[in-house]
């Protein structure tokens, strides 16, 4: 099994009061498998996403990722953990604004230190059609052109599990379809994708689907009553 | 891709940020530069002045000594050494030394070690009737100056008369219509007038100086003297006479020692004042300098760390907002696996360049304004002599620590922020 969560909980103070953001969630994923979690906003979805991505450590339970608990380690090994294993993808892409594409996508080296960075890094923007983009820094991208060289930002260390807080959140149907399509490729690769999201069309691309309700993992049939209420 | 890219693309991306802080290290380096330029300055001007103005005394203080040389030669000497039978009344009413003794005391004086006495002029001291003028006169046979033996010689105070030469005073000289080269005869005998002395106000203006063993042999005194004429050089003060006193007796037991000469004692004492009085000045002059650059150095010393602390303030709030600009940038970095140390230096070592590019900046500003404002010899080449590697290498290790100081805790919160909550808000 390639990422684990056993009886995952978290909550937050919100004020006076305790808000149960996670709830304890378990779940298996295997490699080659894309998870989507669905559910509406503030349903816990990207709290679950951080703890997951050894972020946010969880007030109980244990995140398990080919067996390593990120939590039981240092924090410099966890972030250099995160580095090799684990690959982000936001809705608002998060790119850093002073650096061109290449150098975004070539971020990660930082943490990583790859050998054959450049290469790796212009093979990436090439499969994303970003060659023209090259040198262009995210303000003279489109918003698909971002999440693409946020996407591939998050390939480029060839991570075991990538992340995807509402990937689509901000694109438009084309796009949408760019980027899920990119997603599956990376599961049928061999990865472990865990997507949350509330958009249909990218619920379709994943093989399995989930939701969540009030921390609580629920199944798909019930996670379609929840969005329709 | 490196730490280092990132960090200059940042800079270059927020120009503006980046350029405030490095115009406060400049600012900062520049402040610190011009005050230990303007005080180094102020010091090598000090020392010029003081150097010229000691050499000015030494040689105003030689030139007195010259002068002082001659007048206390023209006016007389400082200590008379009269036999034991003297009667000093009777000398002092008449200025006439009517007992003798035996010339064989000059030979023990200059033989002796005496310290207080530099200067020995045996002398007889006669008043006659000049016959072949028909007119009063003061003779007086002088050997000129016997050397102290245990002493250089030094440079002698009176000239000896050379015999058959004939040295007239004022009154004289003009009473008799005397000149030089004129020939005349005393007691019988023959002299040339070699010499005419100016007026000088004295006794000496009614004296006819000649060798002191013609003037023995004219008197019948063969082998004897009146007085033995003795200069202290240095007798200012009253106790050194009394010093000399102790010591010729021991030397000459009986004979009598009396103070001669005031105006020279005066003038000698003027000397020593004037050189104190210039020392004093030079001294004063030391003090205010030495004042004014303390002063300096106080609102130096008031102002740099003002300057370097408001400096060092200001960076501090621009590197804070540097941080708070990028909180979802560090966030993203931490999530990609960038360990908070790299975080951390991520903005020591932006603060850590800008103090090095500051510091070079701003030693230069701050030279230039310490080469423009000090006050300096106009012998002296400021740029050469006010330029210090000591104190480039000082700022190029300042300014990085400011800087980098200044930054520190806006880099350990970038460091501390948490990933997940800054992700959560963005």
């Amino acid at each position: 099994m390639l990422l684990e969560l056993e009886e995952l909980s978290k909550s937050f103070k919100s004020g006076s009061n305790q808000v149960q953001a996670v709830d304890g969630v378990s779940l298996s994923v295997e490699a080659g498998e894309f998870l989507a979690i669905k559910g509406p906003s503030g349903c816990g979805k990207s709290t679950l996403l951080l703890m997951v991505g050894g972020l946010l450590s969880p007030d109980s339970g244990r995140v398990l990722i080919e067996g390593t608990d990120p939590y039981a380690l240092s924090t410099d090994q966890r972030a250099h953990f995160r580095s090799t294993q684990i690959g982000f993808v936001f809705q608002q892409f998060h790119l850093v604004p002073y650096l061109n594409v290449l150098d975004n996508v070539l971020v990660p080296a930082i943490a990583t230190g790859l050998s054959n960075a450049r290469e790796r890094a212009h093979e990436l923007i090439a499969n994303f059609g970003l060659e023209h983009r090259l040198h262009h820094t995210p303000a003279e991208l489109s918003t698909g052109e971002k999440q693409r060289v946020a996407l591939a930002r998050a390939l480029f260390h060839q991570p075991k599990v990538l992340l995807a807080d509402e990937p689509t959140g901000n694109l438009d149907s084309e796009n949408s379809e760019i980027v899920l399509q990119a997603l599956s490729q990376f599961a049928k690769d061999g990865g472990c994708v865990l997507m949350v999201t509330h958009d249909d069309q990218a619920v379709e691309s994943a093989e399995r689907v989930l939701g969540i309700k009030a921390g609580r993992l629920i199944t798909e049939a019930e996670s379609e009553v929840v969005i329709n209420s | 891709m490196s730490l280092f890219r990132l960090i200059f693309q940042e800079m270059q991306h927020r120009k503006i940020n980046f350029l405030l802080g490095l115009v406060s290290v400049v600012v900062a380096v520049a402040c610190l530069v011009a005050a230990l330029t303007l005080l180094q300055a102020d010091e090598i001007q000090t020392t010029f002045i003081l150097e010229k103005k000691a050499a000015e005394v030494e040689e105003a203080g030689a030139k007195l000594e010259d002068a002082m040389r001659k007048i206390t030669k023209g006016l007389g000497f400082n200590i008379l050494i009269l036999p034991a039978n003297q009667d000093l009344n009777e000398f002092l009413l008449t200025g006439i030394v009517s007992d003798s003794m035996p010339e064989e005391n000059v030979k023990k004086l200059a033989e002796s070690k005496i310290v207080t006495v530099n200067h020995l002029l045996p002398m007889i001291v006669k008043k006659i009737t000049w016959t072949e003028k028909k007119c009063d006169i003061i003779l007086t046979g002088t050997r000129g100056e016997v050397p102290l033996l245990h002493r250089a010689l030094k440079k002698p105070l009176q000239q000896q008369v050379p015999k058959g030469a004939m040295v007239l005073g004022y009154q004289i000289q003009k009473k008799l219509d005397l000149n030089v080269n004129d020939e005349v005869t005393l007691m019988g005998k023959n002299f040339k007038v070699t010499q005419c002395y100016p007026e000088r106000g004295t006794a000496d203006d009614s004296t006819v100086w000649i060798n002191l063993d013609e003037a023995q042999e004219l008197l019948g005194m063969q082998n004897l003297v009146n007085a033995i004429l003795a200069l202290e050089c240095n007798c200012a003060a009253k106790d050194r006479v009394a010093q000399i006193r102790e010591e010729i007796s021991k030397i000459l037991p009986g004979t009598q020692i009396i103070e001669r000469g005031p105006p020279a004692l005066a003038r000698a004492e003027a000397r020593n004042q004037a050189h104190a009085s210039a020392v004093a000045s030079l001294e004063q002059e030391k003090a205010s300098r030495l004042q004014m650059i303390e002063r300096h150095a106080d609102f130096a010393a008031v102002l740099v760390p003002l300057v370097v602390l408001g400096c060092g303030a200001w960076i501090g709030f621009l590197s804070l907002e540097n941080v708070r600009r990028r909180a979802t940038e560090i966030g993203v970095l931490r999530a990609i696996g960038l360990r908070s140390t790299q975080v951390f230096g991520i903005f020591i070592i932006k603060a850590f360049v800008m103090g090095v590019i500051g510091a070079l900046i701003g030693y230069f500003l701050g030279y230039g304004i310490g080469i423009t404002w000090a006050s300096l010899p106009e012998s002296m080449n400021p740029q050469a002599v006010l330029f210090s590697s000591r104190w480039l290498l000082l700022s190029l290790i300042f300014a990085p620590v400011l800087a980098s100081l200044s930054s520190w805790i806006p880099a350990l919160l970038a460091a501390r922020q948490d990933p997940a909550t800054i992700l959560q808000e963005g």
